[in-house]
């Protein structure tokens, strides 16, 4: 779905399944139009985690029938029309769930990468 | 000169994205509104990457090629969009491969409705009033089954338990003692039976027709689309098959053949069940000018329907005490109230569930409100009618839908409720009408099979 991008490939299963999370935190934020949201995800991530560009509009459609996020048309600077997305109510217990959910998974490989032979990464015993 | 270049490449790239934005929008699954998101996406990276020092052709060519490819693209909004998906289906074929696929259909689907009709004609030659009441929705539904089975690759397992079930009702139909009392009317039961077994019959050809997977939601929603589309294709047919046969007639009286008997005896028993078969492979094969009637037919009828519910509710009030309610009103009332669901379960299969709620949706809020409101009067008046006068099966089946349809009611009125006040989505709205289809299909199967030796067949 996704294509990892930069110096590390990421897998797109990977990509895929924290593209919801992501989209949900970056809106939390604040609203914000789908060419930003990708832009603070490059950002994020130091341009490592790279989506296609056109696959984020289904996502957020996705999130928006969930009724997790909700969306409105605007006017853009340059006088074209632009849609602005929210985090919902719901969206934001959505994120709750799923911080939670990495959370644990965060954790579990924690202690998996603790655990190897050979140099962890820093950040990893911390 | 360096006033004119960059406004000339600009010029440029301003072709370049519309020749982009024509291209996007060829894709069916894409609407003009996801095209204008996209299209802001591409000038938003365009502009980053002019800034960064490209021109605009670098620029124009990179922002493409971030924005994927196309085809990826557009399946992932078909994914997300099923009702958009649904109106592609088919379409224009995509490949003389599949063009071919199309005329098979055709074929196989036009043997099974001549199979269905010489059924039909058997049955009408050879069966009495009753049996022929009780099985001529076993003499034309299995087959459309048997179309959906095969176009599907229905599993085996699937299809041997659906011929198994639907064996299993008729020959326990059939076989049923249905009393016949003295002045030759037909049982009640009987007539409940006949009545509730098609609807039975229909909910089970949704399995075959959803290819088995009839738990998932966009596949039943399919099915009601399908099942309201079907009701409009059929009834266009019928008219005009209606107008040829009248020709047909006046032509043959002018010069005094009378054709009455061939009409009567060889023509309908083919032509309704193959009125029926085409219709569904339009359906199928959307080959429609009638493609967008659904969301029109819906506007015009539920402002009628809910005058007609306010008059129904005046009606039912002005009756006199409930308990004198005329009985025949309160089996119309039932027939409205299934109007009233089916128009709007209609309409909800028809409706975009991501656009916000319009005057429309408060529309038929108004609409849910007034079923309910002569939902609860017809059952006040029916639970005081049996408490006088005891259980008949007649009473019992029309008090058994009206919960039914009261269920169905209030958890569309509260989600739609919800909706409008923007504290639900209108997914919501659609899955419980999904979720809820099969508590009619159970109601059906009760009132077939065990009405009649619960009210001794009489």
């Amino acid at each position: 779905m996704y294509n990892g991008g930069g110096r590390v490939h990421i897998e797109k299963d990977l990509v895929a399944a924290a593209a919801t999370p992501l989209v949900l935190g970056i809106l939390a934020d604040g609203d914000l139009h789908g060419y930003a949201i990708l832009k603070r995800v490059g950002e994020l991530s130091d341009g490592r985690l790279q989506w296609t560009d056109g696959m984020l509009y289904p996502l957020l459609h996705r999130l928006e029938r969930n009724g997790w996020v909700s969306a409105r048309w605007d006017v853009s600077d340059a006088g074209r029309k632009r849609k602005h997305y929210t985090l919902t109510a719901a969206g934001r217990e959505v994120l709750a769930q799923r911080q939670a959910q990495w959370d644990v998974v965060a954790d579990a490989l924690r202690q998996v990468w603790s655990s190897l032979q050979g140099p962890p990464p820093a950040e990893a015993r911390a | 000169m360096s006033d004119e270049r960059p406004r000339d490449e600009h010029v440029d790239l301003e072709d370049q994205i519309d020749q982009w934005r024509t291209w996007v929008l060829r894709r069916r699954a894409i609407t003009p509104d996801d095209a204008a998101e996209l299209e802001d996406n591409l000038r938003g990276r365009v502009a980053d990457l002019r800034a960064a020092g490209l021109d605009d052709d670098e620029a124009f060519l990179v922002a493409v090629r971030r924005m994927g490819n196309l085809d990826d693209v557009s399946r992932e909004f078909a994914r997300e969009h099923s009702e958009r998906l649904w109106k592609q289906l088919v379409l224009v074929p995509d490949s003389p491969s599949e063009a071919g696929r199309r005329w098979r259909d055709l074929g196989v689907l036009i043997a099974l409705a001549v199979v269905a009709g010489v059924a039909v004609k058997l049955l009408v030659t050879f069966g009495d009033d009753a049996s022929i009441g009780l099985n001529l929705a076993f003499a034309v539904l299995p087959f459309l089954a048997a179309y959906f089975a095969w176009s599907r690759h229905l599993s085996a397992r699937t299809a041997a338990a659906l011929v198994g079930l639907t064996a299993a009702v008729a020959v326990a139909v059939n076989l049923y003692p249905f009393v016949t009392d003295g002045s030759g009317d037909a049982a009640m039961t009987y007539v409940l039976t006949a009545t509730h077994l098609p609807v039975l019959l229909w909910l089970l050809l949704g399995v075959t027709y959803t290819g088995g997977l009839w738990r998932d939601h966009a596949r039943r929603m399919d099915f009601v689309r399908f099942t309201g589309e079907l009701a409009i294709y059929f009834a266009l047919i019928s008219l005009g098959g209606g107008l040829l046969v009248a020709l047909l007639f006046a032509t043959f009286d002018v010069v005094d053949i009378d054709i009455e008997a061939f009409v009567g005896e060889w023509l309908w028993p083919f032509a309704v069940p193959g009125a029926f078969f085409v219709a569904a492979w339009l359906v199928e094969a959307k080959k429609s000018v009638v493609e967008n009637i659904a969301p029109v037919l819906t506007r015009v009828f539920t402002p009628l329907t809910l005058v007609l519910l306010v008059a129904a509710l005046v009606a039912l009030l002005a009756g006199g005490p409930l308990d004198a309610v005329d009985r025949d009103l309160l089996i119309l009332m039932d027939a409205i109230l299934l109007l009233v669901l089916a128009l709007l379960l209609y309409s909800i299969s028809a409706r975009d569930p991501l656009h916000p709620g319009t005057w429309f949706d408060r529309l038929q809020l108004g609409l849910v409100a007034a079923a309910f409101a002569v939902n609860v009067v017809t059952l006040t008046a029916m639970v005081t009618r049996i408490s006088d006068a005891g259980w008949t099966a007649n009473k019992t089946a029309a008090l058994g839908l009206n919960v039914v349809l009261f269920v169905h009611l209030t958890g569309t009125g509260w989600l739609l409720w919800r909706f409008v006040r923007a504290r639900g989505t209108f997914d919501a709205v659609e899955r419980w009408q999904t979720r809820y289809l099969p508590v009619y299909a159970a109601w059906a199967a009760i009132v077939v099979l065990l009405f009649p030796p619960a009210f001794s067949f009489a």
